[in-house]
């Protein structure tokens, strides 16, 4: 097959994640919440989605698991922040700490289980076309459900009405409050979306990508996907081309190495930590940019008395 | 319905006592687990909580894992109090111990009584080092601390890795990915014996007063609390905010390197692919339940020590996985933030009264 083409056809594959995760976080900090968990709801929604997949052998049910589980985290950061009005930095913080911990005592009798995953279609007549039957025709389900995942979001965001009162709270609770808006409840909903596509990245990880389960095994991937949204400068199509990109770098380690090259694994595994900080570096450079962008409460609590 | 109504003032009360729920909440969510699995809770309870440090070696050990988590825990809330949100701590340990394995490797074998003061000094800069980058970007490129200093944690683990697997690996090792050991020039002196407690606790505790002193009786601490509680206010005032970043990033960093340069040359004595069970985040965890203050960091680091004790404990007489640990602490955090409503908010019943 076409080199290239199989290239990005991997490129796809080690994106996925990382465009259902940020597009989550996306629409969550559109409503004007910081939700720094998403690392622990990937790990919790991973773990969850490989279980099923394992008790019931129907990956689909485990991806419905792995979505209900980032859910069922992202409500307790709700209750706490928008409920509780706790710090939404701190709480986002010991989200990923529980999900880490979480994760790891649930998933413990499951390292070495075996799962049929789930498999990248294949039409023979379709996938064996020259060049663009892989690519177009041959991905795995949950590729084809992130990219509908982007139009949806896309569309939502800029060409719905509920898409423009969502950005209105999450510029200015206060006047969306004033005009009848219920703030709290669009929070809410949005924090709740969030945590579903961080526990349906973590579910194309543990039942599509690997399959396997493995503890921490989102290795920083839900921090890169925060990073990313501030990358976007909070546009869906930035995210997912930038998830792609992200996606290639992780990519060059095994690529290097099939390719023979002398440098050590550990160095190559370092490349999308340093390209996430160089580029978040270079895009926050300039200070204008982001605060045009960024929703003007992120991260601030709303409670209509103070 | 229940409603939060703003308090005038936050609640002193309600501050010291929201720990103090938090963690009662977490017991019995513990107790609620150990049922579950089917575990007679209160032998469960005691098993976790009692049993680690029934004996002197187990008050020991209990000491022993608190110095590194109230070290670093103290150096992180110099940083929150200002709103330097330093969480890549896990890193700037892995550098610090290898700042000290790299002392120790090179000039341990018949080095003299200024290898190990050498060694603390040098994990101390590696962490401090590590920190500035973060602080770097943030100063110099607006880049959000919280995302660069975790990253950098990963970075931190590989390089580590990288080490002890390639050209730190001991060639005697049956080729483990570790170090040789460290010769005794290179280990902290015992404080007690028969346990494996060395005088890293004194050095915690000093350095946790001296934090004290400095956030309480100095100008630049001052300052710097003024930074976190009214941003706006300590830019009238001609606060620096970027000197603050500097300040809090380093200070933490600097902790943290030196525990883990006290982790090498303590308890571990040579470098190992992995040197802390998440020590750097789980203090974190304590400096919120200490409410970023010195006293209540020592006491939360003893409480987060034993959740470490509790859990290796559980697995060994219960055959729980010890990974229930991380679990016991996230939990503990979720409670208190959700907790610290009552500080600023009371709780009132009934319907809205209309104005």
């Amino acid at each position: 097959m076409d080199t290239f083409t199989h290239l990005l056809v991997l490129t796809l594959a080690a994106g996925t994640p990382l465009v259902f995760a940020a597009l989550g976080e996306l629409v969550t900090e559109k409503s004007g919440v910081l939700n720094l968990g998403v690392e622990g709801m990937m790990l919790v929604g991973a773990v969850c989605a490989f279980i099923v997949t394992a008790k019931t052998q129907s990956p689909w049910a485990g991806v419905v698991a792995g979505m209900a589980a980032g859910a069922a985290l992202s409500l307790v950061f709700a209750v706490v922040t928008l409920s509780l009005l706790a710090n939404q930095v701190a709480t986002g913080l010991a989200l990923s700490l529980f999900g880490v911990g979480l994760s790891a005592f649930v998933g413990l009798p499951y390292i070495s289980v075996v799962i049929e995953g789930l498999k990248p279609l294949s039409w023979p007549a379709l996938t064996s076309l020259p060049v663009v039957g892989e690519l177009v025709f041959g991905l795995n389900p949950l590729v084809y459900l992130s990219l509908a995942l982007f139009v949806v979001v896309e569309l939502f965001l800029h060409r719905t009405r509920a898409g423009l009162i969502l950005r209105a709270v999450g510029e200015s609770p206060q006047a969306a409050h004033a005009i009848g808006y219920p703030v709290i409840a669009i929070r809410y909903a949005a924090v709740l979306f969030g945590g579903a596509c961080a526990g349906l990245g973590g579910a194309y990880l543990a039942v599509a990508y690997t399959p396997l389960w493995v503890e921490g095994m989102t290795a920083g991937r839900g921090w890169i996907a925060l990073a990313l949204v501030v990358f976007a400068t909070w546009k869906p199509l930035r995210v997912l081309v930038g998830a792609y990109l992200f996606g290639g770098v992780t990519l060059a380690q095994f690529q290097a190495q099939a390719a023979g090259v002398e440098i050590p694994s550990q160095l190559l595994a370092m490349l999308p930590y340093l390209a996430t900080i160089v580029v978040l570096a270079i895009i926050s450079r300039d200070a204008a940019l982001i605060r045009q962008n960024a929703p003007a409460s992120l991260g601030r609590p709303f409670h209509p008395d103070v | 319905m229940i409603r939060l109504e703003p308090r005038p003032e936050p609640s002193r009360t309600a501050a010291w006592l929201s720990p103090l729920l938090a963690a009662g909440a977490m017991l019995v969510l513990g107790l609620v687990l150990f049922t579950v699995l089917g575990k007679d809770p209160w032998v469960a309870l005691q098993a976790f909580f009692v049993d680690p440090i029934a004996s002197r070696y187990g008050v020991a050990e209990l000491l022993l894992k608190a110095t590194p988590l109230m070290l670093i825990a103290t150096g992180l809330a110099i940083g929150y109090r200002a709103n330097v949100w330093n969480i890549g701590a896990e890193g700037q340990l892995t550098l610090g111990a290898i700042g000290a394995g790299g002392i120790a490797l090179a000039f341990g074998e018949g080095g003299g009584a200024w290898v190990l003061p050498a060694m603390l000094v040098a994990g101390a800069l590696a962490g401090l080092a590590w920190a500035g980058i973060p602080a770097l970007l943030r100063t110099r490129f607006n880049a959000n601390e919280i995302l660069t200093s975790l990253m950098l944690v990963y970075v931190a683990s590989l390089l580590l890795s990288l080490l002890v697997h390639g050209p730190w690996r001991d060639p005697e090792g049956y080729n483990f990915p570790q170090s040789k050991l460290f010769d005794a020039a290179a280990l902290l002196p015992n404080l007690i014996a028969e346990t494996r407690l060395n005088i890293g606790i004194v050095i915690a505790l000093v350095i946790v007063a001296a934090a004290w002193v400095f956030v309480r009786a100095s100008f630049v601490g001052y300052r710097m609390r003024v930074a976190g509680l009214a941003p706006a206010a300590a830019n009238y005032a001609g606060i620096s905010a970027h000197r603050n970043v500097w300040l809090g990033m380093l200070i933490g960093g600097a902790c943290a390197g030196l525990a883990g340069a006290m982790e090498a040359a303590g308890p571990i004595g040579q470098l190992l692919p992995v040197m802390s069970p998440g020590y750097g985040f789980a203090a974190i965890i304590v400096a919120f339940v200490g409410r970023l203050h010195p006293m209540g960091i020592v006491l939360a680091s003893l409480l987060m020590s034993l959740l470490y004790l509790g859990g290796e404990s559980a697995q060994m007489r219960l055959a729980l996985p010890s990974a229930v640990t991380g679990l016991f602490q996230g939990t503990l955090l979720l409670f208190l933030l959700a907790a610290d409503v009552l500080v600023n908010f009371r709780v009132r019943l009934g319907l809205r009264r209309i104005a």
